[in-house]
């Protein structure tokens, strides 16, 4: 299996606020983030495409308790967003009041960024994840 | 193939951070599961071993092959599972399938784990990496984070009133506590109302403190035999009536399928179809209840109740002994406790008594003869479904 965009290809890309995904060319559906083949018919005929970043939040949630290491940085807001292009993307929501989010949230439109958490022992390094902004 | 039976069943009592070693914990499982069995240790012929963290809890990797040792089984195959929580599960459908196609006549299958142990920063971190550690984690996913996105995905496709859910989440912890109380080997006993859920602090919105199931120690072993040793060695044999198992990706890729989780419902259907029954057949079950949203969402993944449904059955007792389908009469992992490499055994472990009529008075299913277990793996990653029936 030919890797066509690999997690070190998305992040740098990600890093630049440009969301790369995946196009299949048998049945047109679009990925994202990466994988190895389509997970609508499970071809690998699959080429990398710039994603609009656009989307709206399906569901979310403000976390008041974080893995070792992570407790700094809490309450956080993470969201499960729905891209304009089709696949979903899990990533964090950019507020500074993570803990007065409510329902109304959900199907707020949002734009892609993104931030980096740094790593720690159990990581293989630093990784770049989706920072989404609210766009209205 | 060849018919399938339970014929031992051990579990050791479920608790917070103790000091048995995972070799020992598995072992108390093992004899206790052996004796009820009426075997020895050299009557063997595999081991089955669900262990996701014992790397963590206590560098041990490999466990199987020391326990294997340890327990007298000298020199037998002996397997390691990690399907994070659904690990035994993983492991009981493997014995199953070898023995039923004639590889083993006679296994141990279980699961052992010291979640515990790991206090719950660094428990929350190895729980953690069932998410997708590249496209997932780095977010800040945690296990109680997974399930708060499906709880408000439940609440914004269904149209229920966040307060609403939350309501009926609430029962499900509080169910699951009054049948605890009766279980002597349930790491919390204790009375709950729904004032107290409501009342605990916030994990992760709407997901408060006792919608949690608690990280616990603790190991599972069963006994698994083909018919013709089944039927010499027990009086009440336990036998496998469908048994299935799926997988999914990251719990973004479930995108748009989401809050049901397609995984559970393919192994289910297959557990179903191979056992020729339907949700309608089933009298008890021990399903997958890591948060109390969690528990809504198998029960209609299982097809006991319809998509958006769960929650009200569950507030009007049809969830219940005495119910529509009795759910997690052990307490479930809400208030037996959750080791989760040792889980889907204990699962079986309560299946398996309560089919025998063997459990507590206050928490014994009647006449219940045809039981299933649900376990869920992560993010919905692992999925394991097996059906069990009365064999006498």
């Amino acid at each position: 299996m030919t890797i066509k965009l690999s997690f070190k290809e998305y992040d740098a890309a990600l890093r630049e606020n440009r969301l790369m995904g995946l196009k299949c060319g048998r049945c047109q559906e679009t990925l994202c983030p990466p994988r190895g083949a389509c997970a609508h018919c499970g071809s690998t005929d699959l080429e990398p495409v710039e994603l609009s970043g656009r989307g709206k939040i399906a569901s979310f949630t403000t976390l008041f308790v974080a893995a070792e290491g992570r407790d700094q940085e809490l309450p956080y807001a993470l969201a499960l967003v729905a891209l304009e292009e089709g696949p979903h993307l899990i990533g964090r929501i950019d507020t500074a009041c993570p803990d007065k989010l409510d329902m109304s949230v959900i199907g707020k439109n949002v734009t892609t960024a993104h931030a980096v958490f740094g790593g720690d022992k159990y990581s293989a390094g630093d990784a770049a994840y989706p920072l989404f902004k609210l766009a209205d | 193939m060849r018919k399938v039976a339970v014929i031992g069943a051990g579990q050791t009592k479920f608790s917070g951070a103790q000091s048995l070693s995972l070799t020992e914990l598995f072992a108390e499982a093992a004899s206790e599961a052996m004796a009820d069995a009426h075997i020895e240790a050299r009557d063997v012929k595999a081991l089955f071993i669900g262990n996701a963290l014992g790397d963590f809890a206590e560098g041990q990797g490999m466990a199987p092959a020391f326990i294997a040792d340890y327990i007298g089984t000298m020199n037998v195959p002996a397997n390691r599972y990690d399907g994070a929580c659904a690990s035994a599960s993983m492991a009981i459908r493997d014995a199953f399938l070898l023995v039923a196609n004639g590889v083993y006549d006679i296994v141990i299958a279980g699961g052992v784990e010291r979640a515990a142990s790991l206090g719950t920063p660094l428990a929350t971190r190895t729980f953690a990496m069932f998410s997708d550690s590249r496209y997932e984690f780095p977010a800040g996913m945690t296990f109680p984070g997974v399930f708060a996105l499906l709880a408000h995905r439940y609440a914004a496709r269904y149209g229920l009133p966040i307060e609403k859910l939350k309501e009926q989440m609430a029962q499900v912890s509080v169910q699951s506590y009054q049948r605890g109380l009766h279980n002597p080997k349930a790491h919390l006993r204790k009375s709950v109302t729904t004032a107290d859920v409501l009342k605990s602090f916030t994990v992760a919105s709407p997901i408060q403190l006792h919608d949690c199931c608690p990280f616990s120690d603790g190991a599972a072993a069963l006994v698994i035999a083909a018919e013709d040793k089944a039927q010499v060695l027990s009086s009440k044999p336990v036998y496998f009536a469908g048994v299935g198992q799926a997988s999914s990706g990251p719990l973004a890729s479930q995108g748009g399928y989401l809050p049901r989780l397609k995984a559970r419902e393919l192994s289910a259907k297959q557990a179903y179809d191979m056992a020729g029954l339907t949700p309608a057949d089933i009298d008890v079950c021990e399903l997958h209840d890591c948060f109390s949203i969690a528990s809504i969402i198998a029960a209609e993944g299982l097809g006991f109740f319809d998509p958006g449904t769960a929650g009200e059955a569950w507030l009007r007792g049809e969830a219940d002994i005495g119910g529509k389908v009795a759910i997690n009469p052990s307490g479930g992992l809400k208030s037996k406790g959750h080791p989760i490499g040792a889980t889907g055994a204990a699962q079986v472990y309560e299946i398996v008594r309560q089919l025998r009529g063997e459990v507590e008075a206050e928490r014994q299913v009647p006449d219940a003869a045809i039981g299933m277990t649900d376990t869920l793996g992560g993010d919905g990653g692992t999925m394991v479904s097996l059906i069990l029936k009365r064999g006498w």
